[in-house]
Order: C-alpha cells, then structure tokens, then sequence
C-alpha cells in the first residue's frame, strides 16, 4: 500500500536569480495513513511552505509529491484529495457555519439531504452542531476553529494539513483544543499533517515528528526519540530545556568538560575533538556535594508546581538548569552554597560543535 | 425637555440643518409647487394660477384641438431611452468593473496607486470638455470612422447622433465610480479566502461566483447606485453625443426651462425623475434586506 503522502527530493525558492531563496532544500518524507505527522521548526524553517506544496498553493522547482500513490505536481488545490485548516481559519465571512462546511460538499455530486446530513455530521464531531445559522463573525475564535475543522473534515479528504491551527487561541484553550484534535483524528481515522512551531504542542499530539531547519529535515522521529535522543544540537535546543556543556574528547571516548568533570562515553569515541555535551535539566541529579561529577554553586531555586528548578553556577561560569521532583528534594543549600551534580552517561547527548 | 444637551445638540446641529432646508427642501418644496402651476404668458410660471396636476397628465395623455383626449408616448419614450440607457451603462460598467477592479486589487501597492491616479485623472477636466472629445472621436471624420474604415471599406459608420454614441459616452464618464467603489472591497479582500475555495474543491469559476461576487456585491451595489442614478439625469452627454434626436430626461427638463420656457412641465418631469431615483433605491434596499436573510 502507498504512503498517504510520499514527499521525494522536494526543492522550492522563492525571488529569481541573486534573489532566490531556497525554502526547502531536497526534502523527503514519507507519511503512512491514518498517522499524526507533525512539522516542527522557528519560523522560516519552510514548514508552511511545505504543507502548502502538498495542498497545492505552491509548486516546487524539482522533486515529486505523491498522496495515496498519486502523483500531484499537476494538479491544482482543487483537484487534490487533501483539505486545510488555515492559521487564520479563513471561514467565509458571508456564509453561515452551515454553508461554511457545505461548500466542500457542494459540487461533489451529493444530494441535498446528504449534504445536509454530513454538514449536521462534522458539526457535531465538534460541537458546534448548535451554531448552524450563525454567521462566523459572530463566533469565537474557539469557535472559530471548530467550524475551520469541521468544514476541512466534512469532504473527508484523505490527508488534513493544519498550519498552525491553534496559534490564535489563549493557553487554556489551546490545551483543550490539542486534546480535541487528537481524539477527532483517532475518530476520523484521517491522516494529519501539523504544522506548528510549539515544541510541546508537537510532542503532545503527534505519532512522529519532523524537526525542520533551514529548509532540511534534521531529525524525524517519534516524539520520545527526539526529546530524550536528539540528533543535532539544534534539535536539542529548540525542543525543551537543555544545558550545553562544552569539552573535547579523545579516542577512547573519554571527555573532558571544560568545567573540569570527566564523563566516559563509548559513543563520543566517533567524534574526537570538540564536542558539546547535553542533558536534560530533569535528568541531571543532585548530589551531596564532591560526590557528582561537577559541583555547582546555587544561583537560584524556583518551585514550578511540579517540581523545583535550580539555577546553578558551575566552577567555568556558565548556568547550569537541574530540575528535580520538589517532594523528593533533599534540603536545599542556602544560596551562594555548593551542591553536586551528577551526569548520568545514558542520559547525556554528545554533539560534535 | 430643554436640557443643556439639547441645546448644545441643536446649536451645534443647526448650521447643516439650516442649510440643508434652504438649499435642498426649499428649491425641492417650490419645484413641487410650480409642477402644480401653469406656464404664464411672459414668463416661465404664471404664479397666480390654480394648482392642478395638469403637468403630470400632459405627460401621457394629450388634448385634442376637438377636446378629446389620447393616450400618446411621446414623453414615455424619453423616461424608457433613460432608463435604460442608464440601466445599460449601469450593467456595462458592472461588468468592465468587477475585472479591472480585481486586476487592480492584486497589483502590487505602488503599481494600485498608479492605476488609481490614472482613474481620477479625468476628474480634473469638466465633463463638458471629455464630451466634446468624444464628439471629435465618433463624428464621421473621427478617428473610429476612420480604423473602421481602413479595416472595412464602406460607408461612414454614422455613431454620433445615436443611442449608441450616448451609451459610450455615458460608460465613459461613469466608469470610474463603479471601479473605484469595487476595487475598494477587494483591496481589503482577505486573498486566504480564496485559497480556501480552491481547497475545498471549488475551481475557478465557482470560487468566483460563491466567494469573491458575494464579498464584492457592497462595492457593485454603491457603484451601481453612483452610475445609475446621475446615469438617469444625464444632460451633458445625451446633448452632445445624442445631438438633438437622442433625448434624455435630462434633456427634456432643460428644453423645458430653456427653450419652450414651460416651467410648470419641466418641474413636474423633475419630480418624475426624482420618483424613478427613490423607485430604484427602494428597490435596491430591498433587494439588499432580501439577500442577507
């Protein structure tokens, strides 16, 4: 069976001759059916620029996009089997809700009442199944958004693209709305292409991640594998907290951190030289001190809710993040006191820099 | 109750007020009263004679030297050639309006503002003079008679004197105040919209019809009411381009304070064509509440 979207050696620039500026630099992905694919990347990563390829609003200068087996690049947005929920919902501000999510129904050949039907059908997938005759101006945002899904959803097209679909909505809402999304795909049982630049956003819903830079994919994996694996430096930068340690190791994979403590790791041995060493602020531990590889002295501590971060200085200067469950926390040094900070070897990634 | 509001209200209010009564409701008032006259012996109005709706039957139907009384079209036939006339011009310029509005719309700001320019640019010039260049344009040795001639050798092509010259002349003029109102609405067009058309399977045709006329009908419909009604009084164009055989109400209004020096007459077809005007609003205003039920 084909993927549900099959990007191949994908290229696009915008300007002409000294002014062109690639977006996307020969990018390939696959994306099976019925997954929750994510695009992840800061702004001006080409994200959008390559969700609005595979609904059609752009054509690329060089490689082939195929949804279900069926090559695309010729086909404009109207023929292709895909529907989108736009960042700016885009709703049409002169129909009512209900001939909002009509209007992708209408012209497919069904009936009046199939119509009707299927408009009452993905209004009430999300909620909105009490709203038929307003107008989308006189609706939320949120609400907004739950029409934008529903009218996307309601000519079931094989592969839904949404550009950053919740960036509009409060904090509160967005959560809501990040579960929604998820429980609607696992109903519809549609493939999701996401794009969004909220790391935790991404994490949350999808089956896989791809980590977008420059116009290059630099890391595609499941969610976990990214957070806790990162393959770049960027990766690990732009997803989550992280600390960087600087250092160089030698061949038999021995490391030594400019902060003075020495780590080993069989899998630094590859890379000799200058590396950078990362690790997450909850996976680094707090010991007595002398007894970590490092010692830090205490800048800060801030209790989270969930947890207590601490900001520590460490003997080369830099800051160093340690997060730790606040109900376990052992007493806490007063400020300006020294604690230990140990860096467990399978919780470190080691970067060449 | 006189409250220091009201009174502000009023004081503030009153030079517009008063101006309104004295250049509009007054002329307005005594155009009524005199459609109501009879013409006098040396002047334009007898101001003594009986009011009567006389004016306003004279329109349609005619007395004979014998007493009896037919039912004639003359008159008619000059308020139908306006209507549409004006109907036509309106319709016309709809249609070259809508596209070079949107052609406009998607230009990039400095070349819209250009285009802009060039719109108003005959504003500068009185009408009485674009006319005229008209007149040299579409008289049997103008340059139309001329390319036609060139490319199809036969008589003169006779436009001037006609409906037709008219009509050109008439799309001419008011061309510009259904573009500007339209390219108005599809300057602020959000372009998304129409991406989200094309995404929803809607091709070019009905992404058109279903989404941007829709968005665009507040423009059509004040460019529309701003041809169709000056459209309908038109005086200037139908005098030169229509010479004396092609008249319009405008025309008729004029030949009757002018030249036949019937005052009484050429009020009363004044208020006809006022009554046409409010007809025409009427009629878009509810057509207006209709469509957005």
């Amino acid at each position: 069976m084909p993927s549900a979207v099959d990007i191949r050696n994908v290229s696009k620039s915008f300007g002409r001759g000294a002014y062109a500026v690639e977006v996307l630099k020969s990018v390939s992905v696959e994306i099976a059916h019925k997954e929750f694919f994510t695009l992840l990347g800061p702004s001006g990563c080409g994200k959008t620029t390559l969700l609005r390829l595979i609904a059609g609003f752009e054509a690329a200068q060089k490689g082939q996009i195929l949804i279900d087996g069926v090559e695309m690049s010729s086909l404009p947005p109207f023929q292709r089997p895909v529907n989108t929920v736009f960042q700016s919902y885009s709703l049409f501000p002169h129909l009512t809700v209900a001939q909002n999510v009509a209007f992708g129904l209408e012209g497919t050949g069904a009936s009046r009442s199939e119509v009707k039907r299927r408009v009452g059908e993905a209004l009430e997938m999300v909620r909105m199944g009490d709203f038929e005759c307003r107008k989308p101006s006189e609706l939320s945002g949120g609400q907004q958004q739950r029409v934008a899904l529903a009218r996307a959803l309601a000519p079931r097209p094989k592969v839904l693209l949404l550009d950053e679909p919740l960036s509009a909505l409060d904090l509160k809402l967005r959560k809501q709305m990040q579960i929604e999304l998820k429980q609607l795909q696992e109903e519809a049982g549609i493939t999701f292409v996401f794009v969004t630049h909220d790391q935790e956003e991404a994490l949350t819903l999808s089956d896989r991640v791809a980590v977008m830079h420059q116009g290059r994919i630099l890391q595609l994996d499941d969610p976990r594998t990214i957070y806790e694996h990162p393959s770049h430096r960027f990766v690990a930068d732009f997803i989550g907290d992280i600390n960087f340690l600087e250092g160089r190791v030698d061949t038999r994979g021995v490391i030594a951190l400019k902060c003075g403590a020495v780590l080993a790791d069989s899998r630094a041995g590859a890379t000799h030289g200058d590396i950078s060493v990362a690790i997450r602020p909850e996976r680094a531990k707090r010991v007595p001190t002398g007894q970590g590889n490092v010692d830090g002295t205490l800048i800060q501590s801030v209790y989270l809710g969930t947890g207590l971060l601490h900001q520590l200085r460490l003997p080369c200067g830099s800051v160093f993040l340690l997060r730790e469950a606040a109900a376990e926390a052992a007493p806490l040094p007063a400020h300006g006191g020294t604690v230990g900070i140990e860096l467990p070897a399978a919780a470190i990634s080691v970067f060449a820099s | 109750m006189i409250s220091r509001e009201n009174i502000r209200r009023v004081t503030l209010l009153s030079p517009s007020l008063t101006m309104l009564f004295v250049m509009i409701g007054l002329p307005l008032a005594i155009l009524a009263w005199i459609s109501l006259l009879q013409r006098g012996v040396t002047s334009g109005v007898d101001w003594s004679a009986p009011l009567g709706l006389d004016n306003y039957i004279r329109l349609l139907w005619e007395e004979d030297f014998d007493g009896t009384i037919f039912f004639h079209t003359r008159y008619l036939e000059v308020v139908l050639r306006s209507v549409l006339l004006a109907a036509g011009t309106t319709f016309f310029c709809i249609i070259v309006g809508v596209p070079a509005a949107l052609w406009m719309a998607s230009l990039p700001k400095r070349g819209r503002d250009v285009i802009v320019l060039l719109i108003t640019i005959p504003f500068w010039t009185s009408l009485l003079v674009r006319n005229y260049a008209w007149l040299i344009i579409l008289r049997d040795d103008g340059s139309v008679n001329w390319v036609v001639n060139a490319l199809i050798p036969g008589d003169d092509v006779g436009l001037l004197y006609t409906n037709t010259a008219v009509f050109i002349g008439l799309v001419y003029s008011f061309l510009p105040f259904m573009i500007l109102p339209i390219y108005a609405v599809f300057e602020k067009f959000d372009w998304s919209l129409l991406e989200a058309a094309y995404d929803l399977g809607a091709g070019r045709a009905r992404a058109f019809r279903k989404v941007m006329l829709p968005i665009a009908m507040p423009g059509i419909t004040a460019g529309a009411m701003l041809v169709f009604i000056p459209c309908l009084g038109a005086f200037i164009t139908p005098a030169l381009l229509g010479g004396g055989k092609t008249l319009m109400i405008g025309n008729l209004i004029q030949l009757q304070f002018g030249p036949s020096r019937n005052w009484p007459f050429g009020a009363s077809i004044s208020i006809v064509l006022l009554a046409l005007m409010m007809l025409f609003l009427m009629g878009l205003a509810l057509w207006k509440n209709r469509r957005s039920q």
